[in-house]
C-alpha cells in the first residue's frame, strides 16, 4: 500500500521497469523479442516463440478496443472503496488483438477512474490511451476514441 | 507402456469438521479433527498413515500433524500448489503415492478459516506490486471475484449466456444445500427474484454468484484397491486423475494468451478422459467447483458435458438439479451454499454419491467427476463404485 491508498508497481521490477519508465514519458510501451519481433505483454525473461532473451522496448499505437469489462462495488480497500462503483475494463491492441492490457476507462485524462457511465461501456468499443499520476508512477488509462481524438 | 492409476487405488475414508464463521480452532487443530475422523471411518489406526499429500497453501506442515494425529513414519509427503486448482491433485499424488508403493495409507486434507476477515489474501496487500500482480491491481481489479467478472463479461459476450443461467446454477446448489444438514445454506432458501435483486459485487457478477466465505476442514484417506476391499466402508475407487493448465496461462487473470475462455479445465479434462475407461456420457454426477457460478458453464465446456458456448443453455430445464436433472451437479451445495473450503469439500461428495450416502443420492450413481479450481492451474478426478 502507498501514500495514495492505491496498489502501485515496484519500479524497481527489472522485468517491468521500462514499461513503467516510458508510461512516465507518456507513452506505452511493450516488451518486444529482438530475436522474432513478437510483442508480447505482460514482459518475461525469454520470448516463448523462439526462445530468444534479447528484447526491446518499441513505442505502439496506444489504440485498442475493450475486450471486457466489469463494474467493481465493495467490500473494497479503502482507496478504492472511495470511487466504488468503478468500472475496469482489458483492451485488446490494434497492433495484435491477443495483446491486451486491464485498465481503467475514464472521461478525461486526468479524471476518476469513475467517471464514466458503465451503462455507456460496450465490448468492441475503440478507446485510445492516456496517462494519469499517481504517487510517483504514471497509470496507463483508456479513454472512447471517440472522444479523446 | 504407462501403468494408469484406474481403479487401482481408492477412497476408503472421510471426515470433516463443522462448517461456520469465526469457529475457535485454529486451522491445524481442525485439520487434525478432520484427520481424524477419516482415519476412524476408514477402519485404520493413525499409525497405518504414512503419506500426507496437501494443498501448499496449508497452515499446518506434515510434522505438525504426524505430531498431533500421532502418525507412523511417513515415507510419501508432497504439496500441490494454486489454491483452489489443489483438491483433487492433492487426492491424485496421494493416489500415485499408493499405487507406486511409495506408500500404503495416505490422507489428503483441506483446513481453512477462510471467514476471518483477515484471512483473504487480496486483503493483505503488499506496499509495491511485482510480477503479474502489477497488470491488473492498480486498477482496481482487487478479488477474485473482479478477475472472474472480466472472463464472464466476455463469456456472456461471445456465447449469449445470461444471467438466467448464473441463477440457474446458484439456484440448483442452493436447492441440494437445502437437503443437507451440514451445509452453511441448509435453511436458507434462494429464490429466482432474491438472486436478480441481489447486490452487486463485480458486475456481471452479483452476491450469489459467489462461494461462501467459511471455517472448516476436511480429510480423505486413500489406500490401494485391492487392501481397500478388506476395510470398514465400501471402497470408491479413483479411476482417472489429472491435472492441467493450459499454453500461455495467467493465474486467474487469464487475459494475456490467445483465447482466455479456454481455461485450465481444457488442458486437464484431455488427459483426465485420455486416461479413463469412461467418458462424460457416462458421468452420473458431477461435483464442479464453484467459487464463482460461471466457472460452472466453463467447466461444463471444457469437460465435455457439451460444446463450447453451449455451457450457459446447458443449465436449462433444471439440467444440474437432482433428482431429474440430466447432471446433478454439487448435490451437496458446493462452495456457494454448503461450504467453501478450496473445493475440497466436493470430493467427500463425490465419496459420499459412490458410497450411495448423499442427502441428494443419484440413484443407481456408478461414477463421478470432481474438479478443482478452474482459473488456476487445477485437477480432476472420475470417481467410481467398486
Amino acid at each position: 500500500m502507498t501514500e495514495s491508498g492505491f496498489l502501485l508497481p515496484d519500479l524497481q521490477d527489472p522485468e517491468s521497469a521500462p514499461f513503467w519508465e516510458a508510461t512516465a514519458r507518456g507513452e506505452l510501451c511493450l516488451q518486444r523479442c529482438s530475436g522474432c519481433g513478437r510483442l508480447r505483454m505482460p514482459p518475461r525473461p525469454m520470448c516463448p516463440h523462439c526462445r530468444s532473451t534479447a528484447n526491446e522496448w518499441p513505442a505502439v499505437s496506444g489504440r485498442g478496443r475493450i475486450w471486457s469489462f466489469a463494474v467493481v462495488h465493495p467490500p473494497l480497500l479503502p482507496a478504492y472503496a472511495e470511487f466504488a462503483p468503478y468500472p475496469v475494463v482489458v483492451v485488446e491492441l490494434d497492433e495484435d488483438p491477443g495483446l491486451r492490457l486491464v485498465g481503467n476507462l475514464v472521461a478525461t485524462p486526468e479524471g476518476p477512474i469513475n467517471g464514466v457511465d458503465p451503462a455507456t461501456i460496450h465490448i468492441g468499443t475503440p478507446v485510445r490511451v492516456v496517462f494519469a499520476r499517481v504517487g510517483d508512477v504514471s497509470l496507463p488509462r483508456w479513454m472512447s476514441a471517440a472522444a479523446a481524438d | 507402456m504407462a501403468q494408469l492409476i484406474q481403479d487401482r487405488a481408492a477412497i476408503v475414508g472421510i471426515g470433516q469438521t463443522a462448517f461456520g464463521k469465526g469457529l475457535p480452532e485454529s486451522e491445524l487443530s481442525l485439520a487434525c479433527q478432520a484427520i481424524s475422523a477419516a482415519i476412524d471411518d476408514a477402519g485404520l489406526r493413525p499409525a497405518d498413515v504414512d503419506g500426507l499429500a496437501m494443498f501448499s497453501m496449508e497452515n499446518g506442515r506434515e510434522v505438525e500433524i504426524a505430531r498431533n494425529v500421532g502418525l507412523g513414519e511417513i515415507t510419501y509427503f508432497g504439496e500441490v500448489g494454486y489454491g483452489g486448482g489443489a483438491g483433487c491433485g492433492a487426492v491424485g499424488h496421494a493416489a500415485m503415492a499408493v499405487v507406486t508403493g511409495q506408500c500404503e495409507v495416505a490422507v489428503a486434507w483441506r483446513a481453512r478459516k477462510r471467514a476471518d476477515k483477515g484471512s483473504r489474501p487480496w486483503a493483505n496487500v503488499a506496499a509495491r506490486l511485482g510480477g503479474a500482480p502489477q497488470w491488473s491491481r492498480p486498477f482496481g481489479l482487487l478479488r477474485p471475484v473482479d478477475e472472474i467478472a472480466l472472463l464472464a463479461r466476455r463469456y456472456m459476450h461471445e456465447y449469449g449466456a445470461t444471467r438466467d443461467h448464473l441463477a440457474n446454477v446458484a439456484l440448483a446448489f442452493r436447492k441440494h444445500a437445502n437437503r443437507n444438514p451440514a451445509a452453511t445454506m441448509y435453511e436458507k432458501p434462494l429464490t429466482r427474484a432474491q438472486y436478480m435483486n441481489a447486490r452487486w459485487i463485480s458486475e456481471p457478477l452479483c452476491l450469489f454468484d459467489n462461494c461462501l466465505e467459511t471455517d472448516g476442514a476436511l480429510a480423505v484417506v486413500i489406500t490401494r484397491a485391492s487392501r481397500a476391499r478388506d476395510l470398514a466402508q465400501p471402497p470408491v475407487l479413483i479411476h482417472s486423475f489429472a491435472q492441467g493448465f493450459g499454453r500461455q496461462h495467467q493465474v486467474m487473470t487469464n487475459y494475456f494468451c490467445d483465447d482466455p475462455l479456454l481455461g485450465p479445465g481444457w488442458a486437464c479434462a484431455k488427459r483426465l478422459w485420455a486416461n479413463s475407461e469412461i467418458g462424460p456420457r457416462d458421468i452420473s454426477c458431477a461435483q464442479l467447483y464453484d467459487a464463482f457460478s460461471p466457472l460452472v458453464p466453463l467447466s461444463l465446456e471444457a469437460y465435455g458435458f457439451c460444446d463450447r458456448g453451449e455451457g450457459g443453455s446447458f443449465t436449462d430445464d433444471g439440467a444440474l438439479e437432482w433428482p431429474h436433472g440430466r447432471l446433478p451437479t454439487n448435490t451437496a451445495g458446493g462452495g456457494m451454499s454448503e461450504a467453501y473450503v478450496h473445493g475440497f469439500n466436493l470430493v467427500l461428495e463425490g465419496v459420499r454419491q459412490m458410497r450411495g450416502t448423499s442427502t441428494a443420492q443419484v440413484e443407481r450413481a456408478s461414477s463421478c467427476l470432481v474438479t478443482s479450481g478452474e482459473g488456476v492451474p487445477t485437477s480432476a478426478l472420475v470417481l467410481r463404485r467398486d
